[in-house]
């Protein structure tokens, strides 16, 4: 579904951002991306996304191949796939419902379907009392909520996460951590960059480690290698609800 | 028309810039549009001017009037004549004691030759064609002198010539702040929504679909921006006429034409920022 074989990307001012990286992504897997600042996580993501093309080397995403694509098909691509960010990035003049109603319109999605599509993923999302709130009315596991609703609206194969609990706290983190576990389950990949290396200690999913922009570990490669998976986390709270308090 | 919605809602959504947006087009428009007027009036003065250029040929006393006639007749089939004229002793005369006024007296019958009087065409009283045209009536035998102020034609040529290619340098000039001022007006709309734009793109949108709503926004803009700075040259004309000295305004061609070109200035403005704009995301 998802392969890198051989990429590296180099910037004309800040130089090399990623050497010699290949590995694949099985459809509906779950990964973790880590490294420190500057390994090269977001440009990983940037590529899967097509926001950028690789120096060198081959990005192929659900049959799209970053050396042939072009304007009308990457549009198409981004369609297929979520993403998700540390900041949100939601309007803040329109209220959730219409934040995610946005990613319809803008793609042409028929007017008739709109409504329901939009009240499902935000439902999907636990969010479904607050679709008349403004974004500023929203804590902030709450407005990452209204971002993955709308990156869920187009039902994507893959979704694409950039360090998505950056700016939470450890409640609101382990509850939208949760609902991109219950994504994953229901089929949809996820590919998650973070710095929470005790987010990704407590879960058992395949994490690949990148440092100075070259792939440093794989789990999926080597998984008898020196990070054993801790044991996983149960990350409900004592009510059994896995969402922050509001 | 989801573009045409999508324009008109942005539009609402920050109903200050886009009214600031409009006056800033249509005062640069107004500018170049001031200096257009300018241009056309200082055109027209000199072609009435231009209209008095004219080759005299004084023609011998014994001349008989069918070789005249016969003359003129050739004289008429250059290509750069528009008409010629004859002039007799007697019309001459008429002539000279009515621009002379109170020294009409001064003039007896008979004193004055008959002449031939060629008008050229528009766009052919250039001094080489005038020269040309003189030199030529002047080979006829009963031709005793040709007269075309020679000087002055030549000024006038060169005042026109200057005329030109200040009024082309200028307006180009004015033209280019137009456009640059037009597309820092639109690139500040694109900015206030560059949100808006990477989210478009994140979630799939087209370049086209993205383009398509400031693409209009920037016709709306440059079309009312036009038809602003049009009201605004007009009352600075009618001012100029009531107190100053009577001009020509821009005819029902010039006025659409003004209009189209803020209407394209709108469209182009809109089309760089934004294609700057989605290069840089």
């Amino acid at each position: 579904m998802i392969r890198l074989t051989n990429v590296a990307k180099e910037y004309p001012r800040s130089g090399v951002a990623l050497a010699q990286v290949s590995f694949q992504v099985k459809k509906g897997e779950f990964v973790f991306l880590t490294g420190p600042s500057g390994s090269g996580k977001t440009t990983i993501l940037k590529l899967l996304y097509m926001d950028d093309k690789p120096s060198e080397g081959e990005v192929w995403i659900n049959g799209v191949s970053s050396k042939t694509a072009k304007g009308r098909e990457i549009s198409r691509l981004r369609r297929r796939i979520g993403i998700v960010f540390q900041d949100f990035r939601l309007l803040e003049d329109r209220t959730a419902e219409a934040n995610v109603r946005f990613a319809l319109e803008v793609t042409g999605s028929p007017k008739a379907t709109i409504r329901a599509k939009v009240s499902r993923a935000l439902t999907q999302v636990g969010l479904a009392s607050k679709a008349t709130s403004y974004p500023r009315e929203l804590s902030g596991g709450e407005q990452q909520r209204v971002a993955i609703a709308r990156a869920l609206i187009n039902d994507p194969f893959v979704l694409i996460a950039d360090e998505p609990t950056g700016n939470l706290d450890e409640r609101a983190t382990r509850g939208v951590f949760q609902l991109l576990r219950d994504i994953n389950a229901s089929g949809t990949a996820v590919i998650m960059a973070t710095h929470d290396l005790d987010l990704v200690r407590r879960s058992n999913y395949r994490t690949i480690e990148l440092n100075h922009g070259r792939l440093v570990f794989d789990s999926a490669e080597s998984p008898a290698s020196a990070r054993p998976p801790e044991e996983s986390l149960e990350l409900t709270d004592a009510s059994g609800d896995y969402r922050e308090s509001i | 028309m989801r573009s045409v919605r999508e324009a008109l809602a942005a539009s609402g959504r920050a109903p200050l810039l886009s009214v600031l947006g409009v006056v800033t087009i249509a005062f640069s428009i107004f500018a170049f549009g001031l200096f257009g007027l300018v241009a056309i009036n200082i055109r027209k003065a000199l072609e009435q001017v231009e209209q008095r250029v004219e080759v005299r040929a004084f023609v011998s006393d014994s001349t008989e009037i069918e070789s005249v006639a016969a003359a003129m007749k050739d004289i008429g089939e250059f290509p750069e004549v528009l008409r010629v004229d004859y002039v007799s002793k007697e019309q001459a005369l008429a002539r000279a004691r009515k621009e002379m006024g109170e020294f009409a007296d001064v003039f007896e019958a008979g004193v004055l030759p008959a002449s031939i009087e060629v008008h050229l065409r528009p766009g052919r009283q250039d001094p080489a064609t005038v020269k040309s045209v003189a030199d030529r009536v002047k080979t006829y035998d009963f031709i005793d002198d040709v007269r075309y102020g020679e000087e002055w034609v030549a000024k006038l040529y060169s005042l026109r010539t200057i005329a030109t290619v200040a009024g082309i340098a200028l307006g180009v000039a004015f033209a280019a702040v137009a456009i640059i001022i037009i597309g820092a007006t639109i690139r500040m709309t694109v900015l206030a929504r560059a949100k808006e734009i990477s989210i478009m793109r994140l979630v799939g949108a087209t370049d086209m679909f993205i383009r398509l709503p400031f693409l209009i926004d920037g016709l709306v803009k440059g079309v009312c921006g036009g038809l602003l700075a049009l009201v605004f040259v007009w009352i600075a004309d009618r001012i100029v006429n009531e107190y100053v000295i009577q001009t020509v305004f821009f005819d029902r061609q010039m006025i659409f034409l003004g209009i189209v070109g803020g209407a394209f200035m709108g469209v182009l403005g809109s089309l760089v920022s934004v294609g700057r704009h989605l290069r840089r995301i």
